[in-house]
């Protein structure tokens, strides 16, 4: 599909999701994303993964691509590094709780989504979704992450000393809280890119 | 790709690590041995603070130095964020900013704190959180002083800073009318959301550095 450069993409006929949920979305860009055909080798490294050439979100971001590449970098290490730190269930809930809290819905379905995978407590996820992030999680430890990550999303942040205690208290080391400040932080930035660049829509 | 290069520096790849540099932390800390078991999201944070504030060149769109210092410092003091405001008000005067910019942003900054993050949901079962907010618009005379383009960046930035959820397409042609390009929005987008995230990986592991545990054996053989 071509899309006219330097003018808005209009969805008339996209039915956005109303509701937080785990089901598989995709996502329609507002602005062109840059066509395949014009992709420059510094695109193409700028996707990281070259299979992203597919998603009109990553081509979005290619028309900056140095840009997407470390922010593709940071994200994996944050989210896939298994070395020490908070289990990849937990790094998956604090993006789930930030995407929540900031109402990103895109976002929430696929962190929600992978957070289920890994933790095998989809219902758990499920409440996070539907009552909120002051939902109970089922255990304090799960709890004290999503406050933990909506603390830090608040603008100002309001992340504070009693967040790092609170998470200490129910079992996090300091390269585990420091995994579940990044998790937060970095959804900060997702949630801004998806909200503000295109809409969710039902999977095609 | 036909940026105006001269416009901004050429890559700097040695400047020190920002966020490190913020929170002082020196080799050996318990932070950096915790960044450290991090070393791709530390190396590529810095990397993303680099492609955009440092581009190489040939330098994608039409951002200057001077409108994406601006626009960091705004980001930043939206967050009461004043050591990462500090920070990108040095690049901003390198940039050249003069005296009348700094003074029109401190007064443009003045009237549009608030508490974040507000806005509304499509109608439905959300429509119940809807909490509404200001809408942030800068008057005539700092518009003057800014100029459109910068303008209607700083105006996108309080929406994502404060209530994203209330992005639209009518954000975007705000841009586009202003004068930025498909590639600038992108770039001004990005800018804004690695704010976002800079600012809260800084308060964040601040806050942890500032409360330390009794003991950490762990991490002496991390």
């Amino acid at each position: 599909m071509t899309y006219p450069e330097n003018a808005l993409i209009a969805h008339p006929d996209n039915q956005p999701p109303v509701a937080f949920t785990q089901a598989q979305l995709d996502w329609l860009p507002w602005i062109a994303p840059l066509p395949e055909q014009d992709f420059s080798a510094r695109h193409q490294a700028g996707l990281v993964d070259a299979a992203r050439i597919k998603s009109p979100y990553f081509r979005l971001l290619a028309r900056d691509p140095d840009t997407l590449a470390a922010r593709t970098r940071t994200d994996k290490d944050i989210f896939y590094n298994p070395e020490a730190g908070l289990p990849r269930a937990e790094r998956e809930l604090a993006a789930a709780a930030t995407s929540r809290h900031n109402g990103c819905i895109y976002c929430a379905s696929v962190h929600a989504r992978f957070a289920s995978h890994f933790s095998k407590r989809s219902d758990d996820v499920q409440r996070l979704l539907d009552q909120g992030t002051e939902a109970d999680l089922g255990d304090e430890r799960w709890n004290a992450i999503a406050a933990a990550s909506v603390a830090l999303s608040d603008t100002p942040s309001s992340f504070d000393q009693s967040h790092v205690l609170r998470l200490r208290a129910a079992g996090l080391d300091d390269a585990a809280i420091s995994d579940a400040i990044h998790g937060a932080a970095f959804f900060n930035w997702a949630n801004r890119l998806m909200l503000s660049l295109g809409e969710p829509t039902p999977a095609g | 790709m036909t940026a105006p290069s001269h416009t901004l520096p050429d890559h700097q790849p040695d400047l020190p690590d920002v966020i490190d540099q913020l929170l002082h932390i020196l080799p050996g800390d318990p932070l950096d041995r915790i960044r450290a078991q991090r070393p791709q999201a530390r190396i590529h944070a810095q990397q993303s603070y680099l492609a955009l504030f440092h581009p190489a060149a040939p330098v994608v769109g039409n951002v200057t130095a001077l409108e994406r210092h601006a626009l960091a410092w705004w980001v930043a003091t939206l967050h009461a964020a004043p050591h990462v405001a500090g920070f990108y008000a040095q690049g901003l005067q390198a940039a050249g900013a003069g005296q009348s910019l700094l003074g029109a942003l401190e007064q443009a900054a003045d009237c549009a704190r608030g508490q974040g993050p507000y806005g509304r949901y499509p109608a439905g079962p959300l429509s119940v959180e809807n909490q509404d907010g200001p809408v942030y618009a800068l008057d005539s005379r700092l518009r003057a002083v800014l100029g459109e383009k910068l303008a209607a960046a700083f105006e996108q930035a309080h929406l994502l800073v404060f209530h994203p959820r209330d992005a639209s397409p009518a954000g975007l042609q705000a841009l586009l009318d202003a004068g930025w390009d498909n590639t600038d929005i992108v770039i001004l987008s990005q800018l804004i959301a690695f704010l976002s995230f800079q600012i809260r990986v800084v308060h964040g592991l601040r806050t942890l550095q500032a409360h330390p545990a009794t003991a950490s054996p762990r991490l002496e053989t991390a």
